[in-house]
Parts: structure tokens; sequence; C-alpha cells
């Protein structure tokens, strides 16, 4: 009797029963994060102090966080192709390349709400700072999530265990960046 | 493992390259509202952010080589999304409809403007 997991032998969709669980939950994922910014879209075109509002926000430091998302998609899936060619060390490293942008990520974001907070701008001080401080919050806890979980899926990948997983996380971790994708031009260019 | 066999199918194309057109769009993202036009900021924010989003689901997701249900997954969600924005929408953007208004943002532009949901009536 084979000692694998299921997760990468048993296939009842034509694929196999991890990756058909990652696209679960980022199909599921998509209806959470339109949900928010479908109901986000129309406040802002339903109100002009939204404008006003977004005004304050920092452009720069958002097009920053989204060239650390894109260059850490770009080392996920590099740790994907690593992870084909049989090569657990390289994607293990990769995989860290990729931790390494998730921290950076939300270093730059405790910096950045913390200038906001400091400016009076907090989660109850307008319709537009509630669904900041929530989409960016709820962004940001998937970001810390996927780093935890590549922390686990490269200490097994180092040891060319469990190869499978880099690619399962890297689909997870590119949804994350197609989210910030549609954050950043909501939340720091429409002004 | 007939998943598998499909998964080492395919040829990866070139990451690195497709990472430089994803940053060369985002330089186009910001640079968008410099030229200070509301539509060349439409398209230069939300346009390229398509673009963006499409390049990484083709390239590093692998969208377009999973199994066709895949993608047909994902467009059934965001056909819900369009759905509920459009169920939605009109209870949030106007002031009044069949048989429920907002008298605060008809008498005041102020409260309109802030979406302040007061003295609604059913």
């Amino acid at each position: 009797m084979s000692a694998r997991p299921i997760a990468t032998t048993r296939t009842t969709a034509g694929l196999a029963t991890g990756k058909l669980a990652v696209w679960w939950v980022i199909v599921s994922e998509i209806v959470i994060f339109g949900g928010l910014l479908g109901s986000y879209i129309m406040h802002r075109l339903a109100h002009d102090s939204f404008s006003a509002q977004a005004a304050h926000t920092n452009m720069w430091i958002g097009a920053f966080n989204t060239l650390v998302l894109l260059s850490s998609s770009l080392s996920a899936v590099l740790a994907h192709q690593a992870a084909e060619a049989g090569d657990g060390r390289k994607a293990a490293r990769l995989i860290w390349a990729t931790i390494a942008g998730a921290f950076t990520f939300l270093t730059v974001k405790g910096f950045e709400w913390t200038s906001e907070i400091h400016h009076g701008f907090t989660i109850t001080s307008s319709t537009f700072w509630s669904f900041y401080y929530t989409a960016a919050g709820l962004h940001a806890l998937h970001v810390l999530a996927g780093a935890i979980i590549m922390m686990f899926v490269a200490s097994s990948a180092a040891k060319n265990l469990e190869l499978h997983r880099v690619e399962l996380i890297g689909i997870y971790w590119h949804f994350v960046d197609v989210v910030w994708i549609f954050l950043f031009p909501l939340l720091y260019i429409a002004k | 493992m007939a998943a598998h066999a499909h998964a080492a199918e395919h040829t990866h194309p070139n990451y690195v390259k497709i990472w430089a057109i994803l940053v060369v769009l985002l330089c186009v993202s910001v640079a968008g509202p410099m030229f200070g036009h509301k539509i060349v900021t439409l398209i230069t924010a939300f346009g390229v952010a398509g673009v963006k989003a499409y390049l990484v689901a083709k390239n590093f997701m692998h969208i377009n080589i999973e199994k066709r249900f895949i993608p047909y997954l994902v467009i059934t969600m965001l056909v819900f999304m369009l759905l509920f924005f459009a169920g939605a929408a009109p209870d949030v953007m106007k002031k009044e409809g069949t048989q429920w208004e907002k008298p605060s943002w008809k008498t005041s532009p102020a409260a309109s403007a802030a979406g302040s949901h007061e003295g609604a009536h059913p």
C-alpha cells in the first residue's frame, strides 16, 4: 500500500485533490473579496467625499508594495519550476525569498498604517477609511497566512519532500497578488 | 497520476520577462494620474489592473492549462459578483426607490456626499 498522501495521488475531477482544494479556496475568496470591493466601488461612485479621503493615501507606498508582491510572485513561480525539476533545495530558497517579500509587504503596511492613524485616519473616521482598513487588513491577513504556510512548505521542500505543495501554495500566493493588483488602483490611484 | 503527467507536460514561459512586463504596467498605472485626465487615469489604473491580473492568472497560476472547469468556476464566481453589484448598487447609490427613501440625502447634499444613512425610511 502506498504511503503517499491522497492529495497527490487521488483525483476525482481530473486534477489532484490538493490542487482542487486550493482552487476551491480561491473561488470562495473571489466572492469574499469581490463582495467587499464591489461594495467599495458602489459607495465610491455614490459619494463624492470618498475622493477627498482617498487623497490622503500615499500612492508611492502602494506602488512599492505592488512591486514587492509582483516580485514575490516571480520567486513563487520560479520555486514551482524548480520543484517540477525535482530541485527541492532551490525551490525552498525561492520560497524563503517569497516569504521575505511577504514580510517586507507587511512591514511597509505597518509603517503606513501607523502614520495614517497618527494623522487621525482610523477605521471609524469615515466610510472610506472603514473600507480601507477592512479591505487592506483582510488582504494583509491573507499575506500573513500565506507566509506562515510557506514556512512549512519550504522546510519540507528543502528535504525534497512534498514538492507538489510548492505549486499549491504558489497558486494561493498569486491569487493574493491579484487581489492587491485591484486594491492598489481602488485605494491609492482613483482619487 | 494523470494530473501529475498533465502538470509535467507544460513548458514554462520566461517568467522574468513576464515579471518585467508587469513592472512596466505598474509604472503605467502610477504615471496615469500625472496626465490629469480622469479617463486616462481610469484606463491606466483599472484597464491595466485587468491586464496585470490576466498575465498573473495565465502565466503564474497557469489557469490556461488547468482543467477546463477551473476557469469556468472562476468565471462563475465573477458573474456572481456582478449579480451582487447589480442587485445592491441601486440601494446604495440612489436616494429613493420603490417604498423606500433616504430623506437626509434628499434634503442635505452634504449627507449624500458623505454617505450618511441617518433618518433613512424603509
